[in-house]
């Protein structure tokens, strides 16, 4: 365990020296946040009632997800570790006594974290002092912001986990460009990062909620909220706990066929 | 003791023609061709033995070096390292090994190299004695005092190679594979590097199998020269063996190619 602890504070000390990133990332999520808050203000202008979530709760959601963006984009992934695969020089990771999975999942969640602590308190703290209804609201209960805490972290390893899944699969494919592409695309419309699951109509969101990505960003944002009933939170923390168990299982595996089918490529 | 017998490996390539249409007609049609490289090879290696593998590209020298260090798996044949089957028992198999790719990094890029080192530590359960230890030592040896604050990124080729041999030997493997050590290095740092496991060879008693395509390599280092060609063991001797006929090293080497055909 020792050994994968230590992976994570190298990567997590490495993500925190990168501070010109860190304010660019700031600056771009600053002004996505108002954007899309201008967007659904007009939306709500033309008629409050027809929408699923009230205002406030929508507003909370999108400061959220841009404060906590580097825990749950999918696209943030690592280049490196796509180089290494590709390139060959993960041959020294496999020459290591310890898991490659478990390697590469703690040094996933390091180098998230590391990116979401640079990033998320500035944007927090001035959502939290613009005027309402432009800001950041209180959570809907300290139970509501206890369930937030817990399925935010649920939900951070889920997007770690499935990530793990590309990375893995890389092995298998000569450039893992299109693959990435693709699950880009399919994640961030399943997950609810370009328009939050609610707005989808009733039968779709009742397909989109079952599927791994609904167990990313969407449950603690929603949660925070207020938004969803005991029942409908239960059953989301089940999904979540249940796809992270899958995917977990399933990336064991496929690494497990990955080292064995094996081949290192040049010199 | 490292033993392999009749240890075959092969590799399946895809292959077309250049140009647009056979590019198109691949997309349907794929043609494989299958690279044997390995194809049946035997060697025993005694404890504290340090070998020069030596070959012409592609003969095979690096799949050996993989195979040993329990990253691939081969076809068919067996392979022991003190008695372990290295891609068996892998985690069990690394800890007592390191090896060094002179053509790979393993050192973190952004961070002093004394961080990767940390890891190393960590990654290898080296206790904290132990470590310090190796540390100085290693440091000593390859006078990395004042290179172990800065960032891998910032290093020289020659530099950084020395870092890579002390990280490979942090946790003090009882054997020791180096993939062409020396390449692109200055004479400096070849020196240095030869120096080095030549030490390390006479202090630890460390085996030592080394590739490399620098004849000066092996006559510092290589009391044994195994060679390797397409893939076959060719010879398995001393250099007095192959150097019959007097001239320089490197004369001596391309004749043997030549007349083994390789």
């Amino acid at each position: 365990m020792k050994k994968y602890l230590s992976f994570f504070r190298l990567r997590f000390i490495m993500g925190l020296q990168y501070r010109g990133a860190a304010l660019a990332g700031i600056s771009t999520q600053f002004a996505w946040g108002f954007m899309e808050i201008m967007i659904f203000r007009a939306f709500y202008r033309a008629d409050p009632s027809s929408f699923p979530m009230s205002f406030s709760a929508t507003v909370s959601y999108l400061w959220l997800q841009q404060a906590f963006l580097a825990l749950f984009a999918v696209w943030m992934m690592e280049n490196e570790i796509f180089d290494s695969i590709i390139n060959g020089d993960i041959a020294y990771e496999l020459c290591r006594p310890a898991d490659l999975y478990s390697m590469l999942f703690s040094r996933s969640i390091a180098s998230r974290l590391s990116r979401a602590v640079l990033r998320c308190f500035p944007i927090l703290i001035v959502a939290v002092f613009l005027p309402q209804p432009y800001g950041i609201s209180a959570p809907a209960s300290p139970r509501h912001f206890i369930l937030f805490l817990i399925t935010l972290i649920l939900g951070l390893l889920m997007t770690v986990s499935l990530c793990g899944l590309v990375y893995i699969l890389a092995f298998f494919t000569i450039s893992p460009a299109g693959l990435r592409l693709m699950f880009n695309s399919a994640a961030d419309f399943f997950a609810g990062a370009l328009i939050p699951l609610p707005f989808f109509p009733e039968k779709m969101r009742e397909i989109m909620e079952l599927l791994p990505f609904a167990s990313l960003q969407n449950v603690p944002l929603r949660i925070y909220g207020g938004s969803m009933s005991s029942y409908e939170m239960q059953k989301a923390i089940f999904l979540q706990i249940f796809w992270l168990v899958v995917t977990t299982f399933a990336g064991k595996i496929l690494c497990h066929l990955a080292q064995r089918r094996m081949i290192v490529q040049g010199g | 003791m490292i033993t392999m017998e009749h240890v075959c490996k092969s590799y399946k390539i895809a292959k077309r023609n250049a140009g647009f249409g056979e590019a198109v007609k691949a997309l349907f049609h794929r043609e494989y061709e299958t690279i044997h490289a390995l194809n049946d090879v035997s060697f025993t290696i005694q404890d504290q033995e340090m070998v020069g593998y030596i070959g012409p590209n592609g003969a095979g020298k690096s799949s050996t070096i993989k195979i040993l260090s329990g990253i691939l798996t081969p076809d068919r044949g067996t392979v022991l390292v003190d008695g372990r089957i290295p891609y068996k028992n892998r985690t069990r198999h690394v800890k007592e090994i390191g090896v060094v790719f002179g053509q790979r990094s393993q050192l973190w890029w952004d961070v002093p190299v004394i961080d990767s080192f940390e890891l190393l530590k960590d990654i290898y359960s080296i206790s904290e004695p132990l470590y310090r230890q190796s540390l100085e030592e290693l440091t000593e040896l390859l006078d990395l005092a004042e290179l172990l604050r800065s960032p891998a990124r910032q290093l020289s080729l020659g530099q950084r190679m020395r870092c890579e041999i002390a990280a490979s030997l942090l946790h003090r493997p009882r054997i020791l594979f180096l993939d062409e050590p020396t390449i692109g290095l200055d004479a400096v740092s070849k020196l240095a590097v030869r120096d080095f496991i030549l030490k390390q060879n006479k202090t630890h008693g460390t085996t030592v199998i080394l590739t490399t395509h620098d004849m000066q390599d092996i006559e510092a280092l290589a009391s044994r020269i195994i060679l390797i060609g397409k893939g076959k063991i060719l010879m398995d001797g001393t250099l007095d063996d192959i150097r019959r006929g007097g001239g320089s090293i490197d004369e001596t080497v391309a004749e043997l190619y030549r007349t083994y055909d390789i």
